[in-house]
């Protein structure tokens, strides 16, 4: 029964065996941290797997499935759409389309963020027992996450199908903004989930200055609603930059190089954290969660 | 050569989410042995304290020792879950761990879909995977509920399912709890071959057993574990012999 893995275990054997060395006086965080990530990357086929079963047992027995992900977008949306257009006493037309890819946006980034919060905690049973790259989660987490943005961002075309808005050839610009989306997630996942294993309240924290984050960032409101100068410093804040990259190309053809560089900025800082981080704690994890 | 060194190996267990500041310290006070505070005024327990050990190619080791005497905190340092505090430790050769079985099933997911999983899980190449899907089919003998969900399976069932996939391996270093050595007795004697050919095949076992039984059978060495240290170190009919 086992003769069809046979061959491989001779080559294994043939070949050089694989050595694996811990010294705990010399730890070599930083090579293994590397290596981490290079052995989570080569193995995003079981993130896909894994990512792919979690949407699938969250719809189990449901009827529409993810599909009520995008039905309750846009019923918030239609709903949220008429009333703000009303008290900002905005034509519809121009409001809605606007709203529509903030929320959507903003939908992306407040599931993901709570999601990355669990992530690291909710594999527990895996990591206690195989020595998995913890990478492997947090690819697990940005591949869940696409895949709920999915369902959410055919919503967008939708809206501006019905609302004849053409973003042109610059909405191609979404792709690197969107790239960008799935590189924070990446860092929020890692850093999110080891603080989280660590640190209990931190995902009740989290889950609270998202919620002021929602209002202070230009989601339901637009920025014109600031004073003139007032303005430059929304940059400032990391949740609009980075929502820029693609409501910019979507909406004002191309977003402006200030906020492409604050963008980049705000993910080369998070991304640093987050690897210092997680080459000084990556072997504390096992511990943690 | 498959082989496992480990020099002054030591495992600490943090425990962060102790509530009140009185229960610390009744817990410090009733086992002064194991918990203690250290240096960053935490609370850990000293799982695995300084062991210093070597397994060569051909020995077949128990583990034997008390509930909690660090068995199974060890298997898993070996596998590579856990990273010692302090010490070293080097394994030569590819390990295969039978710790838990169901680690990492999905119990929504079908028994073929579990079966994928786990190929993913272990990195194996498409051909790999699918030898292992067909060889953990033949045994597990599941017929059509190979396709419906792992949660309307029967006990034995899962468990059939879980030992075949576990044990589709070719490893040099074979580290094994006892979990793998019960089960009802039809299944143990289909169970058994299989077993035994893993064992014969891997270069070095490292099993955990409460059982002495099972430990004189298949093991040539035994070290006994108490309190995460090491009290006795030598050839299976000398150790137990204490008991």
């Amino acid at each position: 029964m086992l003769a069809p893995l046979a061959p491989n275990r001779a080559e294994a054997s043939a070949a050089t065996i694989p050595v694996r060395h811990f010294d705990a006086a010399a730890p070599r965080r930083l090579a293994r941290a590397l290596a981490d990530l290079g052995e989570g990357l080569r193995r995003w086929r079981l993130a896909a797997a894994l990512a792919r079963l979690d949407i699938r047992n969250r719809y189990r027995g449901s009827v529409l499935g993810p599909i009520w992900l995008t039905l309750s977008t846009a019923v918030m949306l239609g709903a949220l759409g008429y009333l703000y257009s009303m008290l900002f006493q905005l034509p519809v037309g121009e409001y809605l389309p606007w709203l529509g890819v903030s929320l959507i946006l903003w939908n992306v980034i407040a599931v993901s963020v709570g999601d990355a919060c669990a992530c690291l905690t909710a594999a527990e049973a895996v990591i206690r027992q195989l020595p998995l790259p913890h990478t492997v989660h947090a690819l697990r987490c940005v591949m869940r996450n696409a895949l709920v943005a999915a369902h959410n961002l055919p919503l967008i075309a939708v809206v501006f199908l019905l609302f004849g808005v053409s973003p042109g050839w610059s909405a191609l610009l979404i792709l690197p903004g969107l790239g960008l989306f799935a590189l924070n997630v990446f860092a929020a996942s890692l850093l999110l989930g080891m603080l989280c294993a660590r640190f209990r309240d931190i995902g009740p924290i989290v889950t609270s200055i998202m919620q002021i984050a929602f209002f202070v960032t230009p989601v339901i409101w637009k920025p014109e609603l600031l004073r003139p100068e007032s303005r430059p410093w929304l940059p400032l804040n990391p949740f609009y930059a980075l929502m820029e990259t693609v409501r910019g190309p979507l909406l004002e053809g191309g977003g402006s190089p200030w906020i492409w560089a604050a963008a980049l900025f705000w993910t080369a800082v998070h991304c640093g954290v987050c690897f210092a981080f997680f080459v000084r704690f990556r072997g504390r994890v096992a511990f943690w969660v | 050569m498959a082989r496992i060194l480990a020099e002054g190996l030591s495992i600490e267990f943090p425990l962060y989410h102790l509530g009140a500041r009185s229960l610390k310290k009744r817990l410090l006070a009733a086992t002064p042995l194991r918990l203690r505070t250290d240096n960053a005024n935490r609370i850990v327990v000293a799982a695995l304290r300084n062991l210093s050990f070597e397994i060569t190619r051909g020995e077949r080791v128990a583990l034997v020792g008390h509930n909690g005497a660090g068995k199974t905190t060890l298997l898993r340092t070996l596998a590579g879950v856990y990273e010692p505090v302090s010490g070293r430790l080097t394994v030569e050769g590819a390990i295969g761990s039978l710790i838990d079985p169901t680690a990492g099933m999905d119990l929504e997911a079908t028994g073929r879909e579990n079966i994928v999983l786990r190929a993913l899980y272990r990195g194996l190449s498409d051909a790999e995977a699918d030898a292992l899907a067909e060889d953990v089919a033949a045994f597990a003998g599941l017929g059509d509920f190979l396709d419906v969900p792992v949660r309307t399976y029967s006990a034995g069932m899962t468990v059939r399912l879980a030992f075949a996939m576990a044990t589709a391996m070719t490893p040099q270093v074979l580290l094994m709890d006892e979990w793998f050595l019960a089960g009802d007795a039809e299944f143990m004697a289909k169970a058994e071959e299989r077993l035994s050919r893993l064992v014969s095949d891997a270069e070095i076992l490292v099993l955990a057993t409460h059982d002495m039984a099972v430990a004189r059978r298949w093991c040539t060495r035994a070290i006994r574990l108490d309190s995460g240290r090491i009290v006795a170190d030598g050839p299976v009919a000398e150790i137990l012999a204490a008991d």
